[in-house]
């Protein structure tokens, strides 16, 4: 027992001192949650619109005045011509154009309908949709302050409201992720490189042929990563509930108990990974390109799972932090108890019980 | 010129007698780019909604069916339970409860006016707003129809109306994917190339090989030449499989402008992006060191190149990060180059920070790398 706790000292060693590792161990989280949280958005705003005023009436002005006090839209500039659109889009001064023929106004008060033109720069569909809605909302609120609606018949009045997240911050969505995120690729990382290392220095023929159990340096190995996650999962749930002022609505013990679960499957395919490989590069190049983008997408914390093709659907089950994802998503914001994800808690189990045991099978106490 | 052929021979021997790292160079980039741009889709369709109908009279049904025939939404529960709905929610069954109240029809006839009431699940904010936005769209409409059933047409004087005609420039069919593979693309040539970089010297430094090339007469610049030229050619090589394999042959994307524009700007690209590689490299002493600065500077790069996020909406002060970000502008490059045709003109503000980054950190490297321990 001595002999073990004088490795997990020496792993503890091999990991303190050596700051740049420290920096990507506990800069990368805080540095996740401050762009994650504040520079970070989905939402389209402060777009560059361009506009093309052939009328110049009190009509257009005053769209281009709407259009122009809010979020979504920067004026650009008023341009002359609709020719010089083009080259607009080309240089990417502008995402959106919006045209107003001549006679705006009279065809609108003395014909009783009037066009308006919109060009949008689609090669972001996204955003050129989300942009050509806002300017149709805007123009259907111009038209119905012309007319009066409100004593309309008839009135179906929806109340919405919205659950868990009332004002809809990004952050209740992507925190659970990037901690699913964080877990994932230190552990993987940090195990798979620290052991294939000690076999590419050659200082692992000299804990083989010790008699220390060969089984007992693999896990005083994986002592010190597992102990770093749970001081960074930390970190990272203190970070987010006092500066993105996330709830927490579950049990704590609940969470951390899952949380280590979910590093133990990412130390196991760590492991797996070291077991496969001599060199450190071939290592993080697994781990890295391997998993950083897989993780990254098929949580489900940056593009919705249930959108995507099929084929994709089904090998999202097999990323851990898929499961993770849920789990945290249920315990922090939902508050719910175990009951409510055994299933999940089932399948992570599950995982690192197969990814241990097919890794320690190929780890090989013999020198090749 | 002799020592540089030989350091570049020795490079390259290194690089392909490796035969678990080959695959992953030239493999992972392009089954990546398989994959990514099939699941990087924000659209929002098939949102499952829970409807708990306390009314069930020929309105709440004719909403109803208007609702599933939208095309939006999946009927995923029809009950007269609230918590069996909301139970639903908290399964992940379920994305959206809408609650007709008992005397909808009723109400809505004789009182004029009648509440429906909808609660969503609104953790994916985003989501939940278009959720409820669609279905509000909905039952505006379903309500137009209403009064037109039960109003005398003549009651109203007619709206002055406004027809917004949209045209959507450069992707008219609005794929998504014609958007993303550009993007992607360039961040995978971009890890590639910064890893292998960072992690190249360092690796001489680890085994110790790198005594043995202070102690010859090469000098710096062609030792870091000799470094950077292997890596810059495999760069141009992943990009161009990227580009004229996957992206035109299973994505059918061709570049609308010109492809020597491209070329021409990847040049000097993976001239500064190699340079951040030897930067970091430089600076560390293990490989486990270099790639976890690599790892940390990569990460910062993806998130901060509005490759998924729109610069545009990011706050001032990350919107002065995005620019510093080299990634950024090759990522707008390949995206104007690409889709709109943009043209040399277009770009030159471009070109001239890349040549920029592309000085700065080479400079930088060569200044930092010591032939002396």
């Amino acid at each position: 027992m001595k002999q073990f706790f004088t490795f997990v000292k020496k792993e503890f060693y091999h990991v303190f001192r050596d700051p740049k590792t420290l920096l990507m161990l506990f800069g990368l989280p805080v540095v996740q949650i401050v762009l994650f949280g504040f520079a970070l958005t989905n939402e389209i705003k402060n777009s560059k619109v361009l506009i093309v005023d052939y009328a110049k009436d009190a009509a257009s002005q005053e769209i281009i005045t709407k259009i122009g006090a809010t979020d979504e839209f920067v004026l650009q500039h008023q341009i002359l011509s609709h020719l010089q659109i083009e080259d607009e889009f080309k240089t990417g001064r502008a995402r959106l154009a919006i045209i107003f023929p001549a006679n705006f106004q009279r065809d609108l008060l003395h014909q009783n309908s009037t066009q308006l033109q919109v060009i949008a720069d689609a090669s972001d569909p996204n955003q050129a949709n989300t942009l050509t809605n806002y300017i149709n909302t805007i123009v259907t609120e111009y038209q119905q302050s012309l007319s009066e609606v409100n004593g309309m018949p008839y009135q179906i009045r929806p109340e919405i409201r919205m659950l868990y997240n009332p004002e809809l911050k990004g952050a209740t969505n992507f925190v659970p992720g990037v901690m699913a995120l964080v877990l994932m690729l230190v552990c993987v990382l940090m195990t798979s490189v620290s052991i294939v290392r000690e076999k590419e220095l050659g200082t692992m023929e000299v804990l083989l042929v010790s008699p220390f159990n060969p089984f007992m340096v693999i896990i005083a190995k994986a002592i010190p990563y597992f102990l770093l996650s749970l001081v960074n999962l930390s970190v990272i749930l203190v970070l987010s509930i006092t500066l993105l002022e996330m709830p927490f609505n579950g049990s704590y013990l609940l969470f951390f108990a899952e949380s280590s679960l979910l590093i133990l499957t990412a130390l196991s395919l760590g492991l797996l990974i070291s077991n496969s490989t001599d060199s450190q590069q071939t290592a993080m190049l697994i781990s890295l390109m391997g998993m950083l983008i897989p993780t990254m997408l098929l949580t489900g914390f940056m593009f919705p799972i249930e959108n995507m093709p099929l084929p994709l659907r089904v090998f999202s089950n097999i990323i851990p932090s898929k499961w993770y994802y849920l789990i945290a998503k249920s315990i922090m914001i939902k508050g719910l108890g175990f009951s409510a994800i055994w299933k999940e808690t089932l399948i992570l189990l599950g995982m690192t019980v197969f990814l241990l045991t097919v890794s320690l099978k190929k780890f090989k106490i013999r020198l090749a | 010129m002799r020592t540089l052929r030989f350091l570049l021979q020795k490079e390259f021997k290194q690089i392909f007698r490796n035969k678990s790292l080959l695959p992953l160079i030239f493999l992972m980039p392009i089954i990546q780019l398989l994959i990514i741009p099939l699941a990087a889709d924000y659209e929002i369709k098939n949102i499952n909604i829970s409807i708990v109908d306390h009314d069930r009279s020929s309105f709440s049904r004719a909403l109803i069916s208007k609702i599933t025939a939208s095309g939006y939404f999946v009927l995923a529960d029809y009950g007269n339970s609230f918590e069996d709905a909301f139970k639903q929610i908290e399964d992940n069954e379920s994305d959206l409860i809408l609650e007709i109240p008992v005397g909808f029809e009723r109400n809505l006839i004789r009182e004029n006016r009648e509440k429906l009431f909808i609660a969503v699940n609104a953790i994916n904010g985003t989501k939940a707003n278009l959720g409820g936005a669609y279905l509000n769209k909905i039952i505006a409409e379903y309500n137009a129809e209403v009064r037109l059933q039960w109003t005398d047409p003549e009651r109203f004087s007619p709206v002055p109306k406004i027809n917004v005609a949209s045209s959507n420039w450069f992707n008219p069919y609005m794929n998504y994917r014609f958007f993303m593979v550009p993007g992607i693309l360039v961040f995978l040539v971009t890890m590639v190339g910064a890893y292998m970089a960072s992690l190249n010297i360092v690796k001489e430094k680890e085994i110790g090989t790198i005594e043995q090339i202070n102690v010859s007469p090469i000098s710096k610049v062609n030792f870091i030449l000799g470094k950077l030229i292997p890596f810059w050619i495999i760069g141009v090589f992943v990009f161009s499989v990227g580009l004229f394999f996957v992206a035109r042959v299973v994505y059918g994307i061709v570049p609308l402008g010109s492809i020597g524009l491209i070329y021409g700007f990847l040049a000097i690209y993976l001239v500064a992006l190699l340079g951040v590689g030897l930067l970091i490299s430089t600076y560390s002493d293990t490989q486990q060191q270099s790639m976890s600065v690599a790892f940390f500077v990569m990460m910062i790069f993806l998130l901060m190149s509005g490759l998924f996020t729109p610069i545009e909406s990011m706050p001032e002060w990350a919107q002065v990060i995005a620019y510093l970000n080299p990634v950024t502008y090759f990522i707008e490059v390949m995206r104007m180059v690409v889709l709109k045709g943009s043209e040399f003109k277009d770009i030159i503000p471009h070109f001239l920070k890349m040549i920029g980054f592309a000085i700065f950190f080479n400079t930088w490297a060569v200044w930092n790398y010591r032939k002396t321990s």
